[in-house]
């Protein structure tokens, strides 16, 4: 049984045409990956998952449910977690209060226990605080930026926030756009070991939009190709390695 | 040179006021605030509560436009709602004071959701001129619906009692203007210290990724609006209580544009901005008037001279901290703080 399923799904604005019955399906736990050359769709098609965009056609279902009349953020509390091409941290908050937003569906403080912030709202605020420390901040060793705001932080360490915000909403899908995108490659290969684990420890499924061939052949389980917003190929990295049409379209460009 | 806190608990952490130096400023200033009444003068003693009334209005209008990012020009014509209700509620069906207060915040916050209703819409400028248009509609209201509003006329208000006590000068004023500034800058507080301030951060820094990360754009907008103008109400009915009459010519346009400017002055976003904004708001152009009154007193011909100069020297005095200080005075202030860390208990 899949737990996303992706469903003829196309896309226009204004008559340009972004995504042409895009079908795929995401299995339970695996890392699916996303490739294709600029302006192929692929954080179009994230958005579409997301709520964001809403598509011309098609449908996405989420654990079989149908989702398409569900807004984005309640597409979030499900458990859809995102990170994003260019970085969308809050710059007015510490790490620590972006990483804490994060967890904002899980919590339950409504507008008046927060105007008093007594008992439950207290506790809430502590317990989440634990938690986020243990499972999140040590997981991702950013202890000492945890105070720092996000706006001082390096670039990579940025990508490593938003990543630690996804990750307090406790995801059971983690939506990634171009995680290592301008990242070094000492960080490129911490931020691949962080999603292998994610994926090992929690079993959290991951879709991951990359351009570093190398990480995606190394760490995905299947790859979706898209080109002009039509699918191109998808299998396991081998396969798609080998696709004819992909040689021709994407990796034969930068090959030759 | 001290050693820095090393906080144990992350209970302790998340406190507000950390340090035993922070909780020592803070009863000093706690102790200056309930002694300034015996020994300020009348002058003093009425500034002083125009002014906490205006920290309470400050504070409501910098959670929705300085947190939230939802700009408002109608934020006046909210403090005018609060206080035509808390006039009529007491002079005609002689509510008590403190139901008023209530009643005044409640109305006004209702006021504020309906006007913040396009605000999933329109953002930025366009929802500050939703939002000017409210301000004129409530203008109009005030000064033309007579029969209820009393027109330009409009109504005298009863002595306020609270407790059987009539607040019938400002000494007493000052005591119930204290208690609801704090009762405001504290739950004002609190609000950012859970979900619900930080969704209100978000949706200005990234409305976008704010909604992707689970955050109901229209419910949490809604939330500002609502407290923001509850606020306000509440220092409507204060305001026409301590003046104990309303009019119209209380809720302008202009003050809504003053109490933007006081905000942006002491700091957007921030608590202690909107209470150092309200503060320089109030006593600055005081200051003013009473050093040129002190010229003119040497200089009696050029006295006729400066005067007008007042509005162009208060308007020089907001260019230039905006200029050198675009974070407002909070900013100015927390240069200051860092500088003395943990005076007087360093180690
Ligand atoms: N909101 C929008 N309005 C209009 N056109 C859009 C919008 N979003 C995306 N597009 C167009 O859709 C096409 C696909 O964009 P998309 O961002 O999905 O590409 P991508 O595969 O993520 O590319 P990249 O690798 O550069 O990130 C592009 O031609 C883009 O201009
Ligand atoms: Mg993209």
């Amino acid at each position: 049984m899949s737990i996303l399923s992706i469903e003829d799904v196309s896309l226009s604005f204004g008559g340009l045409e972004v995504l042409s019955d895009v079908s795929f399906s995401v299995e339970p736990g695996e890392i699916f990956a996303i490739i294709g050359p600029n302006g192929a769709g692929k954080t179009s098609i994230l958005n579409v998952i997301s709520g964001f965009y809403r598509p011309t056609k098609g449908s996405v279902a989420f654990n079989n449910k149908n989702m398409d009349r569900l807004s984005a953020d309640k597409r979030a509390a499900l458990g859809l977690g995102r990170t994003f091409q260019n970085i969308a941290l809050y710059h007015g908050m510490s790490v620590l209060d972006n990483i804490k937003l994060g967890a904002h569906s899980l919590l339950n403080t409504g507008l008046f226990s927060a105007l008093f912030y007594w008992g439950a709202a207290h506790k809430e605020e502590i317990r989440l605080r634990k938690e986020i420390e243990e499972e999140v901040i040590d997981f991702l060793e950013i202890e000492s930026i945890r105070k720092k705001p996000v706006g001082s932080l390096a670039y990579g360490l940025q990508k490593r926030v938003e990543l630690a915000r996804a990750l307090a909403m406790r995801p059971k899908i983690l939506l990634m756009d171009e995680p290592v995108a301008g990242m070094n490659a000492e960080e490129t290969e911490d931020m691949a070991r962080f999603i292998l684990d994610i994926k090992e420890e929690h079993n959290t499924t991951i879709v991951l939009i990359e351009h570093d061939m190398k990480m995606i052949m190394d760490i995905s389980d299947r790859v979706l190709v898209l080109n002009f917003g039509h699918t191109l190929a998808c299998g396991t990295p081998l396969e798609v390695q080998k696709h004819p049409r992909v040689i021709e379209a994407y990796l034969g460009q930068k090959k030759g | 040179m001290h050693i820095g806190d090393y906080r144990v608990t992350y209970a302790s952490d998340e406190a507000v006021f950390v340090n035993a130096t922070s909780r020592f400023w803070l009863g000093i200033l706690f102790i200056f605030l309930l002694t300034f009444p015996f020994l300020a003068g009348d002058y003093l003693l009425f500034m002083a509560n125009v002014t906490g009334i205006t920290i309470i209005g400050a504070v409501g209008l910098n959670i929705l436009t300085g947190f939230a990012g939802q700009i408002s020009l109608g934020h006046a014509a909210f403090i005018g709602v609060g206080g035509y209700t808390a006039a009529i509620f007491s002079s005609r069906f002689d509510i008590p004071f403190l139901l008023c207060l209530l009643l005044s915040g409640i109305m006004a916050a209702l006021f504020g959701i309906i006007v913040g209703g396009p605000s999933l819409r329109l953002k930025g400028l366009y929802l500050g001129i939703a939002t000017l248009a409210a301000q004129l509609i409530l203008e109009f209201v005030f000064v033309h619906w007579e029969s209820v509003t009393g027109g330009i006329r409009g109504i005298n208000l009863p002595t306020p009692k609270v407790f059987g006590i009539a607040l019938d000068n400002d000494f007493k004023f000052y005591f119930v203007i204290l208690t609801l500034v704090i009762l405001c800058v504290t739950a004002a507080r609190n609000l950012f210290r859970t979900r619900v301030g930080r969704a209100f951060i978000a949706i200005r820094d990234r409305d976008i990724s704010a909604e992707l990360m689970g955050i109901n754009l229209l419910q949490y907008k809604t939330y500002a609006f609502a407290i923001s103008s509850f606020m306000a109400g509440v220092a409507g009915c204060l305001y026409v209580n301590f003046l104990k009459t309303v009019t119209p010519e209380y809720f302008p346009l202009l003050e809504s544009v003053r109490y933007l400017a006081m905000i942006i002055v002491g700091g957007l976003g921030s608590i202690l901005g909107a209470i150092f904004g309200a503060i320089f708001m109030t006593f600055v152009p005081e200051m003013i008037k009473s050093l040129l009154g002190l010229l003119g007193a040497i200089f009696p011909t050029a006295m006729s001279f400066l005067f007008p100069f007042q509005q162009v020297i208060f308007g020089l005095l907001i260019v230039g901290f905006l200029v050198f200080e675009p974070h407002g005075l909070a900013e100015i202030w927390y240069r200051i703080k860092n500088y003395f860390r943990l005076w007087p208990f360093e180690h």
